[in-house]
């Protein structure tokens, strides 16, 4: 910028100069340089047919381009001297400034754990082609080198296919400290909202610790290669004592909040697998952990994602522009190489559907079964009147009836299979092709590498496996198991997905276990209180519907999405995806289950009754542009932008207890779900 | 930024101008281009639109720069030095990771005063959208944009030394904290880079930052920095498999840790309560690089006068400009207030008074001849000192002990010719500042003519008098700074009186912890001559301005002479003089001496500054001044070694260049 303004500075010189010559030079011409911006081209046409040296071309696109910029120069100073509150927007005050009047202070420290993605990732040893990016950030940030050297990118980006760890010559490493994920993108905020607002009633970087961690990684990887789980002990009983023993606050976000699930088991676990702080230490050090958006089951988007590297955004963006991403844009096969990468990063399989068909539905049967979406529009644009909803909701049910969503078929091959009943469907068991699979021969034109484990599959396999049309949670597993067995047989060793029928089994103290609240006991503290803070009123997806991609092409994904499929107006089924109450990312019944359910009272998988609170904010989009992301909103990252949920936090922060800021509170349908649900507790 | 607004009040001219001009052009187009329309709108035309040509065409021009710049290959400006110097050496990094060494003892580094960064958590009205944004450090925009809201939160409080209300400014934490001072000028960053090479990520490195502006006491009673040091020192010899760390403190730093070692062996209320043994449990080396470990000269006048050297010159290159009130403020007066307020300015005054830095007529380095030093340079083997010495003692001899002196002939005077008045029992006299000059407050404007007057009937003053001068001149500020800090030599190390923190960072009045495996080094650059002391001069201008000034006309007539600009100069690294960095390690500390009971090994490496040979080389990859020699290969090679697990033999031992040793010895201290 400056030396911009010092060439502008030039400018009021050079006039001066021109004038001189101006008329000697152009007077004795017949053309003169007109130079005005709409007529400018055509000038220049013509003058070039007639007088093929003239300069006046250039001259005049140079002077157009001097408008511009002169034009953008002042529009910057305009911006620049614009009063920081705009005259007719009325900022409304933030929930830090008020609760500083209402004489809140800063208490129990805070724990910040980020979620999936979110976290920065910087680079401190590389190949030659990222030669310069030492210590630059590759995740988060402005992603410019995604685009000047995107190949160099995703080799720095992926993990070692087998150890799950860094490959070799390659060690990329989360960014410390709140920078770590306050804003993602410049202008994106993810924490940083929730950081000012905990500054306002006195929270600075001694008493609030961002724990940032390699979300790449599985959850003990971060601790056998970065000491991560070490680290955030020490950091949180380093907080207990500096702030005169008060306990902490932990605020989970996304993944953050299993992988926080999976830090209790940890600590009290003895040295060689856990951290050794003995039986006591939760209850010792922990007053409250607020999950926001939690994704305590898993979300469906993680099996699509892995399946076909693709969701629903991406299959709308195949149906807009079909071609787009399958063609070789600069030789760049886009997909195939994010799921390359991303299939080597454990943490996505820590996202899949934990709890199988008995949580997530089988064939002919779902917990949300009866959810109606177009219902559920129109009730967010009355928002009023609650009582009406409920009502409206059960006569809205039995019209859905017939044509119920069987949400429980995660993914189903065709439109039509997801109409018929289970018992028309091919039995054909998951597990009996398991075996079929014939090896590495029919793809050997392609040559060279194998990018995915596709690769190694011949089409008939993957006939097979489309004739078997539909797939639940459980089967879905299965099939993951089949298409990328290098992949999960990585994953298994570290993550689990069923439910524990014996809890006190010694093989559940195994660290593949602690991630998954249906196979662990909440420490035994009763005095913490978790929440389950998260978005409801965004359609999210659920279940897929899918078809064998039609390119024959070396190295494609044989599957995608079939955008094509769209269901009635006031069906949940758009574009191949079925869809349910959420926060755009994850489900409620992920989200809120274990809060109302399972960990409700005193069960098994909560032994020392730790009182649990369920928080929804129902989504309200932005009412206008000048209010960014919406300070109602209850979309899975955005939420951390909503001042309801803001308030919570820093209320519970300063002191209040769950009961203090009004228990429950529930838009969703979410205990009448969880009712459906047949847990033993 | 400045420009654009300036440019602003023509615009609305302009615009209306370029709207004729557009009605008219459009005349034209209608009009096919009669050439009637043409010569009438010519004039007009040709003054307004050869500006924007003129814009368009450096527009123009500076994206294809741009472009190319981007498009230009990362290893081009290395290829051309290459060409132009030959082949670089390979960086301390690469060359080491050849050898084979690995990443083994953690490290964690100790910055300096001024180099930390500094961010705002909750300020005034004024600074509204600055949250969590740099304050110092950075790319200092806010400076040019609201100085004094600036200057207002970057002061403390006169009376605790702490936050003022309503103002909390935190440090930055992280290596980010000081790996660059300002966008491209390194600090830390290039140890950073070559430790990483041979395999330190974030979990093996620990940038210790604090806040700076606090005295170190204060470090922990607001932000518990000392408690964190030390949980996070803990953590990280856990983790990596019970290797003791390296410490690694710069400038200040060095007497930062030197308090902290005191502190964490302390017992519980007001130290850390580690036991004694924590220090040998955890620490294997401290590698103190410019530790100023005795003080800085550069203080005082800093304390005294808010100027040293560079300012003098500045001063005497263009006068009046400092002193002009810009833009409506008095940048030295306001400079003043605000570091009177930062405590840790007062850890760096001279310590151990005129035994250490020379009373009227004695001190340790007399004798020394800045041309020696360069004739050293020129045949670096040969270290023929007898001949020279005898040119010295021809030379007439600098009374460096004579700290401060009022004009340059009592700087050269016989001590028993200068006639002093006390000034301790001066009275001070009726204020004399006007109303104009309250915004600018210094505690000069409590002293009145008479105070200044006395201060400046004394003459001469030594590294002891230093300091009633400064009780005298600003009497708050060294009392606040005396309650956590201290100058003196103890007589008696076991007295109780010296577990007081207050002592902790003064090497003279404590003792080494009880570690004999830990080895201290201490790491500085010579050869480069270095503000020792200064001769100063009532300033003119009575008004708001302060009252001294260094008398910048005060030249010797010849060349080798160590005055320059009033400021006499001695061997050093530009700003810590070699015998304050080197003293400790060289005899304070060597042995078993009272100050280092448990005889913990000291090593001496001095780096020689040879300055970069040409722009491309940037600062320079063997320079020796204070803050360029954290880019000093060698030195970040021993460093290296060290953190690898070498120990100081292994280094070579001493490798010394100035004449330390030999200045060490004139001084008379109890080991």
């Amino acid at each position: 910028m400056a030396s911009i303004l010092r060439f502008r500075k030039l400018c009021y010189v050079e006039p001066v100069k021109f004038q001189f010559f101006q008329p000697q030079k152009f007077g004795k011409k017949e053309e003169t340089v007109a130079t005005e911006a709409k007529t400018a081209l055509e000038n220049c046409e013509k003058r070039n047919k007639r007088q093929p040296k003239e300069r006046s071309c250039v001259n005049s696109c140079c002077c157009v381009i001097g408008y511009m910029c002169t034009t953008w120069w002042l529009l910057l100073v305009l911006f620049e001297c614009l009063p920081a509150a705009f005259p007719g927007f009325q900022v409304p005050e933030s929930p830090g400034t008020r609760l500083k009047r209402e004489g809140l202070i800063a208490l129990h420290p805070v724990v910040l754990v980020p979620g999936i993605v979110t976290g920065g990732l910087e680079l401190w040893e590389g190949k030659p082609c990222a030669e310069g990016l030492f210590r630059k950030r590759l995740w988060g940030g402005s992603f410019t080198e995604v685009l000047k050297r995107p190949l160099c990118l995703l080799e720095h980006l992926a993990l070692h296919n087998e150890t799950g760890l860094d490959p070799p010559g390659i060690r990329l490493r989360a960014v410390p400290g709140l920078v770590a994920a306050d804003y993602f993108a410049p202008g994106y905020f993810v924490w940083a909202v929730l950081i000012e607002n905990l500054a306002k009633i006195g929270y600075e970087g001694k008493n609030m610790h961002m724990a940032a961690y390699d979300w790449r990684l599985s959850f003990q990887n971060t601790e056998i290669r970065d000491q991560t789980l070490s680290r955030l002990k020490s950091q949180i009983e380093l907080m207990y004592v500096t702030n005169g023993y008060k306990k902490v606050v932990v605020v989970p976000h996304s993944m953050g909040v299993i992988y926080f699930l999976h830090f209790l088991k940890w600590v009290e676990t003895p040295p060689p697998m856990g951290g050794g702080g003995g039986p006591g230490w939760c209850s010792k050090h922990i007053k409250s952990i607020m999950n926001i958006g939690p994704v305590f089951l898993g979300v469906p988007k993680a099996v699509s994602n892995l399946f076909s590297a693709e969701a629903k955004d991406m299959a709308s963006i195949r149906a807009m522009d079909p071609g787009v991403l399958d063609s070789e844009i600069l030789r760049l096969q886009a997909l195939e190489h994010v799921m390359r990468v991303t299939r080597t990063w454990d943490s996505i399989a820590s996202l899949l559907p934990k709890g199988g068909e008995t949580v997530w539905g089988n064939l002919d049967w779902s917990p949300e079964e009866g959810y109606a979406c177009d219902l559920s529009k129109k009730r967010y644009l009355q928002a009023s009147a609650g009582d009406k909803d409920t009502n409206g909701s059960d006569v809205k049910m039995d019209f859905h009836v017939k044509e119920s969503n069987k949400y429980g078929r995660i993914i189903s091959f065709g439109k039509e299979t997801l109409q018929l009943p289970s018992s028309q469907l091919p039995t054909i068991d998951t597990k009996e092709f398991l075996g079929t699979r014939t090896n590495r021969n029919t793809n050997s034109s392609c040559g060279g590498e194998v990018w995915t484990e596709y690769d190694e599959m011949c089409r008939e396999t993957i006939r097979k496996i489309a004739e078997n049309k539909p797939y639940t949670a459980r089967t879905a597993l299965d099939l993951l198991r089949f298409v990328a067995p290098k992949m999960m047989q990585r994953v298994d060793s570290h993550l689990s997905y069923g439910i524990a029928d014996n809890l006190d089994d010694p093989k559940y103290t195994r660290y593949k276990h602690w991630s998954n609240p249906l196979e662990t006991k909440l420490p035994d503290a009763p005095d913490i209180e978790i929440y389950c803070s998260y978005g409801v009123g965004i359609p999210t997806e659920r279940s897929y519907v899918y078809k064998l991609s039609p390119n024959d092409r070396c190295r494609s994904i044989p599957f995608r999405i079939d955008s094509s499929v769209d269901g009635d107006e006031d069906s949940c089924l758009s574009g191949g995806v079925h869809l349910t109450d959420g926060d755009e990312t994850v489900p409620v019944i992920s989200a809120g289950f274990m809060c109302a359910k399972g960990w409700r009272g005193r069960t098994r998988f909560n032994p020392s009754g730790i009182a649990t609170f369920i928080r929804e904010y129902r989504h309200k989009p932005p009412a206008s542009l000048l209010e960014g992301r919406g300070l109602e909103s209850g979309a899975h990252v955005d939420i951390m932008g909503n001042f309801a949920l803001i308030e919570d936090v820093l209320r519970v922060a300063a002191g209040a207890t769950g009961a203090e800021i009004g228990g429950d509170r529930v838009h969703s349908d979410i205990f009448r779900m969880s009712d459906r649900i047949d847990l033993r507790l | 930024m400045a420009l654009i607004r300036r440019r602003k009040p023509n615009e609305p001219s302009k615009t209306s101008v370029q709207r004729e001009e557009e009605e008219e052009e459009e005349d034209n187009s209608k009009n096919k281009y009669p050439k009637k329309s043409y010569k009438k709108s010519k004039p007009k035309w040709s003054c307004l639109d050869n500006c924007c040509w003129f814009v368009g065409c450096i527009c123009v021009t500076w994206w294809v720069l741009l472009f190319l710049y981007n498009v230009m290959p990362a290893s081009f400006p290395q290829y051309v030095t290459e060409a132009i110097t030959g082949p670089m050496p390979d960086p301390p990094g690469v060359k080491l990771r050849k050898e084979g060494l690995k990443a083994k003892h953690p490290v964690v580094f100790v910055p300096g005063i001024v180099t930390g960064g500094l961010e705002l958590w909750e300020g005034h009205q004024c600074a509204d959208g600055l949250f969590r944004k740099r304050l110092w450090g950075g790319a200092f925009g806010e400076v040019y944009r609201r100085p004094l809201c600036w200057v207002e939160h970057m002061s403390l409080d006169n009376e605790t030394g702490l936050d003022p209300p309503g103002i909390r400014v935190r440090p930055v934490c992280g290596l980010v904290a000081a790996d660059y001072f300002a966008p491209g000028y390194f600090v830390w960053a290039v140890l950073i880079a070559n430790l990483a090479r041979i395999g330190y990520e974030e979990k093996t490195m620990y940038m210790a930052s604090y806040d700076w502006r606090l005295s170190f006491q204060n470090t922990e009673v607001r932000d518990q920095t000392l408690s964190r040091i030390k949980s996070n020192i803990e953590l990280m010899v856990a983790t990596n498999g019970g290797n003791k760390a390296v410490i690694i403190p710069h400038s200040m730093g060095a007497l930062y840790f030197l308090h902290f070692m005191k502190w964490v062996e302390a017992p519980a209320p007001m130290g850390g309560g580690g036991g004694p043994d924590w220090c040998a449990k955890h620490i294997k080396a401290v590698m103190n690089i410019g530790g100023p470990f005795l003080g800085v000269p550069k203080a005082v006048s800093g304390l005294f006068s808010a100027e040293a050297k560079d300012i003098a010159v500045a001063r005497a290159i263009a006068p009046g400009v400092l002193d002009k009130d810009l833009f409506g403020f008095q940048t030295m007066q306001h400079i003043m207030r605000m570091s009177r307020t930062w405590d840790s300015t007062m850890s760096m005054i001279p310590k151990g008074g005129a035994t250490i830095w020379g009373d009227l007529d004695w001190s340790p380095e007399e004798g020394y001849v800045p041309g020696k030093r360069k004739q050293k340079n020129a045949d670096t083997q040969k270290a023929s000192q007898d001949g020279l010495e005898s040119n010295i003692s021809q030379i007439k001899r600098t009374n460096y002990g004579r700290i401060i002196s009022f004009g340059k002939d009592v700087a050269e005077a016989l001590s028993s010719d200068i006639e002093r008045i006390d000034f301790r029992d001066a009275v001070k006299g009726q204020s004399v500042a006007n109303t104009s000059c309250r915004d600018v407050w210094t505690e000069y404007h409590d002293m009145g003519f008479g105070g200044i007057k006395a201060v400046a009937e004394y003459k001469v003053y030594t590294a002891g008098s230093i300091l009633d001068l400064l009780h005298f001149v600003a009497p708050k500020m060294m009392e606040r700074g005396s309650a956590h800090f201290s100058y003196g030599i103890a007589d008696d190390l076991d007295n109780p009186k010296y577990q007081h923190y207050k002592y902790w960072s003064n090497p003279l009045e404590t003792k080494l912890p009880n570690a004999p495996e830990m080895e201290i080094f201490s790491l500085y650059g010579v050869g480069i001559p270095t503000e020792r002391s200064y001769v100063y001069k009532l300033s003119p201008s009575a008004e708001c301005a302060i009252p001294f000034q260094i008398d910048s006309s005060a030249d010797e007539q010849y060349e080798d002479s160590c005055l320059k600009g009033g400021v006499y100069t001695v061997d050093g690294d530009e700003t810590v003089p070699v015998l304050s960095s080197g003293f400790m390690c060289a005899k304070g500390w060597r042995g078993k001496t009272r100050f280092n009971p448990s005889g913990s090994q000291m090593f001496i490496r001095e780096y020689d500054h040879s300055p970069p040979t040409n722009l491309l080389e940037g600062r320079g990859t063997q320079s020796g001044a204070h803050v360029d020699i954290m880019g000093n290969f060698a030195l970040i090679e021993d460093i290296m070694r060290v953190a690898a697990g070498a120990t100081g033999e292994e280094l070579g031992g001493d490798q010394v260049y100035s004449d330390i040793f030999k200045w060490s010895e004139k001084i008379h201290l109890q080991l």
